[in-house]
């Protein structure tokens, strides 16, 4: 292997290198100095120049004796059943032990042949009412989690990990990959784990907020490299989280920066769309295939702004999403789902009839129907007060307070199965009178809502 | 052939030297593995080019070579009912003979050559002929396929078979040598020939009410539907294709979702279009989802578009639908930020809105060369960051376009469907339409119609005036126009695409609502002003029946 000594810049988090001949676009190079080695990948190349991105950051190094070495091949992770219960670096690398690879897989991945997709339709229970009943997720999704700093996003994503299930009740292979996320919050998803003696179903990967922010543009990547192994070649049904999505792209807009590449929207990229979809777009189902990629990205919004472009991109190319609220939160709701701002897009083929229950359409759309008119009281009572209300208006405030603290509200550790879900829905709909309740067919009303 | 080198790689974008005598737009195997891409820009003995496939694993000094011409696509039997990539591959083969993922340097036909057609001749012996003239005709589905001549060659028929031929034998001979056979090969980025465009004169009926009475598009016109996510453009998308009395659609979704491209095929093999034939009969899909490569997404609306001109050039009136324009302007945008070039507004490149421009420009009724009438109908959706409609896709896409649907994120978070805002919409085909409605569904379509739009923008102007002092203070015949705007949009604006009944409204029922409304609304003034007020006109049951009328 030749090795080059001809940097001629250090910027940021790349490097810039001449002298170089017949290496790959997109190729690993090693980096050494002083002893401590890296790793990082071609960004460009340009005749006999090459910038290079360095996973570890740049700190320390220097252009008279860094070393570079190429080798020949593109970023790839080993991949090998072991992996369950371990934990890895944001690169993929065991923190402990080793693990003998059955195969090395190249980390971007292949598209999926859009016509070779099965179209995703079978319910996951995940236990949390407010999901199952309103946003259902299915097998094959991807639904995000629209979160703020500080609101319990990461306690959500481990209730839905932990407990998320088929009706059939089998289980799901979880790969994490943490993105620049507090040591605390990888600790608490772990010992969640732990504690219900899940951990042989988990595979962690873990670029913590001390760890190089650019090491977390691999981190996706490896995870779901190892998530696609055991979904397609294992046939497993692999649930993959992956949380902040914000901290991913903002080391994407570090790189970018750095390159001194034309900023677009707040000085992300203009291919920040282009590289969520080669993530986002992992998951899935396919014909003949027995396994399945469900993904639930968590990405917390600057400002809460949902027209930022983290989540604007995220949600255009995600089949919905589930926000959280920051009113809620204060009122002390758990999980503080925002259902008006929230949407499963692939909710309609995946419940009803023979799937979950043949009124959970019916009951779902009747509940948001609810909830758009309590918006528009509540919106005109800090105008007018509670005086001018009808008892209807005033049915409605009462029925949304209850569905907020008994519905929504649930604790971190309950598991609320679909028909105790339906049943709570169905017991505080007897709060409003009849002749509101337009969505209902009426011999549902009949069979739930009277047991005749 | 011009044979050069990679000098420099990044991203989607290869320099190569030694390229002197290529060609602008000309197509170029790049490296070892041949992958694909076309010559964006030339300096000196340099050629920058966009490669369709991803470019990792490449070299410096890898070979470049020209192919020597522009990128074009096949054209002839075998199209219908078909499922492309933006180049042309076509994805179902690719799925049997390669499996489930998309590989790089997949080299497969759009066409298939072996598949035998039954060619059923109209050309006689001696006839002249020339570019577009058909020669005859093959079945696909329940669509008459017609075989014409490419453009440029002319002659006598000299011989015509019949009978059943692959798509590289030659059906007809003439005078001059010439044989014609049923494949042709079209230039994506060139408009095809045709005599000359016509007016447009007949709507495109979808079913959909507040498109068709409010904001109706000709056939051969073009459209811009913005809308944030969430705002139901697929739905809408998928009623309109599933529903419009179009003869072929073409289905464009490019830097989508795959689960929905997934759901559109389903849809298509399942759905029946109003004259009952498969769905999928009338349609071509084109797709390239957000993951695949960013060049061959810059290129899918032209492959669409293409197609689209092929059937009307056969007199057929086609619909272009492509899903999203936002993806193409981006895919611009990425590759010109490579190419180092000054950005225009939000990072894209100047020439973004003189490239929509043209490409709208190939919508449009013409008269064909072979003397038939035909028409490609152009639909863009565009998904505006933060649903802000004043950024420049949005606005380079509406100064192409005559119709504007704007979809609203607020009507659709209150579930109003479709979420089209009556305020911004517009179209600009409603005088060349009206001659058509008087005639073909009632004389007074125009009254009607306009009446109805009256009480929409006396509603607005009265919510304003509500969101003050409240509703309370109002006189009894504001409270009214009120009431019957709210009839409006909830019982004729708002439709149920899942509904069996709801989703489709003919025309002559569409006009029964409205004049229907229309009367009440007048009928009703009148009686407010000899003293009765809202609730005694609008009684429960008056309401029952004016929400009841769209299901039966």
């Amino acid at each position: 292997m030749i090795e080059y000594q001809t940097l001629t810049q250090v910027t940021g988090p790349l490097i810039f290198l001449e002298g170089i001949k017949n290496v790959g676009y997109g190729e690993i190079v090693e980096i050494e100095t002083d002893g401590e080695r890296r790793r990082g990948q071609i960004l460009e190349l340009n005749r006999d120049k090459a910038i290079i991105e360095v996973f570890e950051g740049t700190r320390g190094m220097d252009v008279k004796k860094t070393k570079v070495r190429f080798t020949g091949k593109t970023m790839s992770l080993g991949v090998s059943k072991d992996m369950v219960g371990s934990v890895f670096s944001g690169l993929g690398e065991p923190l402990k032990g080793r693990i003998v690879a059955e195969e090395e897989l190249d980390i971007q991945g292949k598209p999926i042949n859009p016509s070779a997709r099965e179209y995703p339709k079978e319910f996951i229970e995940t236990g949390i009412s407010s999901i199952d009943l309103m946003n259902s997720l299915v097998r094959g999704q991807k639904l995000p989690i629209f979160s703020g700093v500080g609101l319990p996003h990461t306690e959500l994503i481990t209730q839905i990990a932990k407990q998320a299930r088929l009706l059939t009740g089998e289980d799901f292979l979880i790969v994490f990959a943490g993105m620049g996320i507090g040591y605390d919050e990888a600790r608490y998803f772990r010992e969640e784990f732990e504690k219900t003696g899940a951990l042989e179903r988990i595979v962690l990967f873990l670029n913590t907020a001390t760890d190089p922010a650019i090491e977390r543009l691999a981190t996706p990547r490896v995870a779901l490299t190892a998530a696609e192994h055991f979904a397609w070649n294992l046939d497993y049904h692999v649930l993959v989280v992956l949380t902040d999505m914000t901290s991913y792209c903002n080391s994407l807009r570090e790189v970018s920066s750095a390159k001194e590449e034309i900023p677009s929207r707040r000085g992300y990229p203009s291919y920040l769309y282009t590289d969520l979809a080669t993530i986002y777009e992992r998951s899935g189902r396919i014909t003949g295939k027995k396994g399945s990629i469900t993904m639930v990205p968590v990405l917390t919004m600057p400002e809460d702004d949902i027209t930022h472009p983290i989540p604007d991109l995220t949600g255009y190319i995600t089949e919905g999403q589930v926000l959280l609220s920051r009113d809620l939160f204060r009122k002390g709701v758990y999980p503080p789902v925002d259902l008006l701002s929230s949407l499963s897009r692939l909710m309609s083929k995946g419940v009803g009839r023979g799937l979950t229950r043949d009124d959970h359409k019916s009951m779902s759309n009747q509940c948001y129907a609810n909830l758009a008119e309590v918006e528009k009281l509540r919106a005109l009572i800090s105008i007018i007060g509670e005086e001018g209300l009808t008892e209807t208006d005033k049915r409605y405030l009462e029925w949304a307070n209850r569905f907020e603290r008994e519905f929504i509200n649930q604790d971190e550790n309950e598991r609320r199965g679909i028909k105790q879900s339906l049943e709570k829905a169905w017991e505080l709909l007897s709060i409003i009178p009849e002749e509101r309740l337009k969505r209902i067919e009426k011999d549902l009303m009949k069979r739930y809502m009277r047991g005749e | 052939m011009i044979k050069g080198r990679i000098e420099r790689v990044t991203g989607p974008v290869v320099v190569a030297e030694g390229m002197l005598g290529a060609r602008m737009w000309d197509v170029v195997e790049i490296g070892k593995g041949k992958l694909l891409g076309e010559i964006i820009k030339l300096v000196g003995e340099r050629a920058f080019i966009e490669v369709y496939e991803d470019t990792n694993g490449l070299e410096i000094k890898e070979p470049v070579v020209s192919l020597g011409k522009p990128f074009t696509v096949e054209l002839g039997p075998g199209l219908m009912g078909s499922i492309y990539d933006g180049l042309g591959r076509p994805l179902e083969r690719i799925k049997k003979e390669l499996g489930s993922f998309i590989r790089k340097g997949i080299r497969l036909t759009t066409l298939d050559r072996k598949r035998k057609w039954k060619f059923e001749p109209k050309v006689r012996k001696g006839e002249e002929v020339s570019g577009g003239s058909v020669l005859g005709s093959v079945r696909e589905g329940s669509i008459v396929h017609k075989i014409m001549v490419p453009d440029g060659t002319e002659g006598k028929v000299k011989s015509v078979r019949k009978g059943e031929f692959s798509i590289e034998e030659s059906v007809c001979e003439l005078n001059n040598g010439k044989r014609v056979k049923m494949l042709q090969e079209w230039e994506v980025r060139r408009t095809r020939p045709y005599r000359s465009k016509v007016g447009l004169s007949e709507p495109l009926i979808t079913g959909q009410r507040v498109i068709d009475s409010l904001f109706p598009v000709g056939k051969g016109g073009n459209v811009c539907v913005p809308g944030g996510f969430g705002s139901g453009k697929t739905v809408l998308e998928s009623a309109i294709t599933k529903n419009c009395d179009s003869d072929i659609n073409i289905v464009c979704r490019t830097g989508e979702r795959g689960n929905e491209v997934t759901d559109i095929i389903n849809e298509l093999n399942e759905s029946k279009d109003r004259k009952g034939r498969p769905l999928m009969e009338k349609s071509i899909l084109i797709v390239n989802t957000s993951n695949m490569p960013v060049v061959a997404r810059e290129t899918s609306i032209y492959t669409a578009i293409t197609i689209g001109e092929y059937f009307r050039d056969q007199g057929y009136n086609s619909i272009v639908l492509i899903d999203s324009t936002s993806r193409w302007a981006e895919a611009l945008r990425e590759v010109s930020g490579r190419l180092e070039e000054l950005p225009g507004e939000e990072g894209y490149p100047v020439y973004m809105e003189s490239y929509v421009g043209e490409y709208h420009e190939r919508s449009g009724r013409v008269e064909n060369m072979n003397g038939s009438f035909g028409s490609l109908t152009l639909i863009s959706s565009v998904s505006p960051p933060g649903a802000d409609f004043s950024e420049p896709v949005t606005q380079a896409v509406l100064r192409a376009t005559k119709v504007f649907w704007g979809l609203d994120q607020k009507l659709a978070w209150r579930r109003h469907f479709p979420a089209m805002n009556w305020l911004i919409s517009y179209s600009r085909h409603l005088d060349d339409m009206l001659p058509w409605f008087k005639k073909n569904v009632s004389k007074d379509w125009d009254v009607v119609t306009k009446n109805l739009r009256a009480i929409l923008q006396k509603e607005a102007e009265l919510e304003r005036v509500v969101r003050v002092v409240g509703i309370g203070v109002l006189p009894e015949k504001e409270k009214f126009i009120l009431e019957i705007a709210r009839i409006v949009r909830e019982d004729f604006l708002q439709q149920d695409a899942f509904h069996t009944e709801d989703s489709y409204t003919p025309l002559d029922k569409q006009y029964a609502l409205m004049r229907d409304v229309v009367k009440l609304y007048e009928k009703g003034l009148k009686e407010i002003e000899s003293g009765k007020t809202t609730d005694q006109i609008l009684t429960k049951s008056v309401k029952e029946r004016m929400a009841r009328v769209k299901y039966d």
